[in-house]
């Protein structure tokens, strides 16, 4: 179990060099390279690149709509890990294996898929339609696909969890009296809120940075539609190269500010799980 | 009588709670996929084969399999080598490396493009000097393996760090008693031993490297024949509005994504086999 100590096993200076070249090459490099052209940026440019009215109103959109896909994953990611961990009934295995595909299907082919079904005369835009239900080329459609995309990240973080729960506890409260929604609240819940806001924030960060399954299904229309990614594409399509840099600097930490949130819920979820 | 604590729940509820999650799966992921192969089939099987040997969808194939054949690979020596490095010695700064390695999976595929072009595009910051050795990355092949290669860097040692980690260093440690060298241990010790956390590392990691859009898109130049992937060519031919088409090129993927799904079901019987 214990790794043993630098000098026993032999590689050590060769596993160090291959793992932090290839890093710095193909990771660190490029990364440096948006922080590079980002300084070359004037304030009052990048200032007006990252405070446009149509940047403000994509990130708005961007972080608004990740932000209820992930809470609508958190609700339905409970109940779907919940009857996973708990129950034996006909259709696991399929229930099991839709869960992960959102992690294998490539996001572009979701995008097509969701966004025929939903379009006006699609399977579900058929009915939605008439009741002015709009969700195809609208800020809904763009949370239908950050749902996708998000979906495996609270199952799969609160199933073990729920799976590991001390079964005597529960039963302990049962038989002091405690009713099964008192249990739900004060012994459940509280378990598995550590676990639930790891994959609220997986979930939340994978949904912002989305773009192959949303740009189909928005519609695209700037400071309507348009999603901060997009934003970046487009300027980039228009060579605004300094506008796309600042942009994608502005998400590029508030990725890493999501990634510390989730550093963070995980050691403290470790702390209570021992 | 007593049974579980999932048992001792109603019935009325349990069925309720399954029906829940049957619908929001049902309707979030089965139907799409379901649609990827009835709009698929929409013309008739012909249509079908005529849409995937289409030239350029063929040579979309291509570059996927040739993108996917040089990321793979790559991820697998550095993987194998960074959960190593981080299963086999103690040193400072290794949690810090973990953070860094896994940093892609936190970094949008559109950024993730964006640093390549910004780095080595024509105005880019090694722009001039590639361009002075006429060589191209952007909007080329080359650029768009390093999209890939950047967005599936962390998915082997993923895999393969948790299971070298749990497994110790026991029999690594007796082949150096009996006076194996480095490279002996590591091929006919730790690889074998590890065998399907690699596998596993490199069905997720291959089935990222075919699928990619974003990153991919932003580094193509979609030149069609020459720098689409399959991800790409199903883009082209949506907004060409050949809906059958796109569908029919989606559904390689999509068979792949199952094939995917499958493969790692087996593969998780086989890790937990052992153990349990």
């Amino acid at each position: 179990m214990a790794a043993s100590r630098r000098g026993s096993l032999p590689g050590f200076g060769l596993s160090l060099g291959v793992t932090l070249t290839s890093l710095t090459l193909v990771v660190l490099v490029p990364l440096a390279a948006l922080a590079f052209k980002s300084a070359s940026l004037s304030g009052a440019d990048f200032a007006k690149a990252v405070l446009s009215p149509r940047a403000l109103a994509a990130y708005r959109l961007s972080f608004g709509a990740a932000f209820v896909a992930a809470s609508v994953n958190v609700v339905f990611g409970l109940v779907v890990a919940w009857v996973l961990a708990r129950y034996r009934f006909p259709g696991r295995a399929l229930v099991d294996a839709l869960v992960d595909l959102p992690f294998a299907l490539p996001t572009a082919v979701a995008g097509v898929a969701l966004t025929t079904l939903y379009a006006e005369g699609g399977v579900l835009g058929r009915h939605l339609e008439p009741h002015g239900i709009k969700v195809a080329f609208a800020p809904a459609g763009i949370v239908v696909a950050m749902i996708f995309v998000g979906l495996p990240f609270v199952v799969r973080t609160v199933e073990p969890v729920l799976l590991d729960l001390d079964a005597h506890m529960e039963e302990a409260a049962a038989t002091l009296g405690a009713s099964r929604l008192y249990t739900l609240r004060h012994v459940i819940l509280p378990a598995v809120a550590p676990a639930a806001s790891t994959g609220f924030a997986l979930a939340l960060a994978r949904a912002v940075g989305e773009y192959g399954s949303v740009v189909f299904i928005s519609g695209n229309m700037p400071g309507k539609t348009e999603i901060a990614p997009l934003l970046i594409v487009t300027k980039l399509e228009q060579f605004d190269v300094p506008g796309a840099t600042a942009i994608a600097l502005v998400m590029l930490l508030a990725s890493f500010a999501l990634l510390f949130v989730v550093n963070a819920l995980q050691t403290s979820t470790r702390r209570t799980a021992r | 009588m007593k049974g579980s604590p999932g048992t001792a729940d109603p019935i009325w509820l349990r069925v309720v709670l399954v029906a829940i999650a049957l619908a929001f799966l049902g309707l979030f992921v089965g139907l799409p996929l379901v649609t990827v192969f009835v709009e698929a089939f929409r013309n008739g099987a012909r249509a079908y084969l005529d849409a995937i040997t289409q030239p350029d969808t063929l040579s979309a194939v291509k570059l996927t399999l040739l993108t996917a054949g040089i990321a793979v690979p790559v991820d697998v020596v550095v993987g194998v080598a960074a959960a190593w490095l981080i299963s086999k010695y103690r040193f400072p700064g290794k949690s810090v490396l973990l953070t860094l390695i896994d940093l892609p999976f936190s970094v949008s595929p559109v950024i993730a493009g964006l640093v390549f072009v910004l780095l080595l595009g024509a105005r880019g910051v090694l722009g001039p000097w590639l361009e002075a050795h006429d060589l191209h990355v952007i909007f080329a092949p080359p650029g768009i393996v390093l999209a890939t290669v950047f967005i599936t860097f962390p998915f082997v040692t993923r895999e393969v760090l948790p299971i070298m980690q749990e497994l110790g260093s026991d029999e690594e440690e007796q082949a150096l008693t009996l006076g194996a060298r480095g490279w002996q241990i590591l091929l006919r010790v730790t690889v074998p031993k590890v065998r399907w956390g690699i596998l596993y590392g490199v069905i997720l990691c291959n089935a990222r490297a075919m699928g990619e859009f974003g990153a991919v898109s932003v580094v193509s130049g979609h030149i069609r024949g020459e720098t689409t992937t399959i991800p790409l060519e199903v883009e082209i031919l949506y907004n060409e509005y050949n809906l059958s088409g796109a569908f029919a090129v989606a559904s390689i993927l999509t068979i792949l994504a199952l094939v995917t799904l499958v493969a790692k079901k087996l593969i998780e019987l086989r890790i937990r086999a052992p153990t349990r």
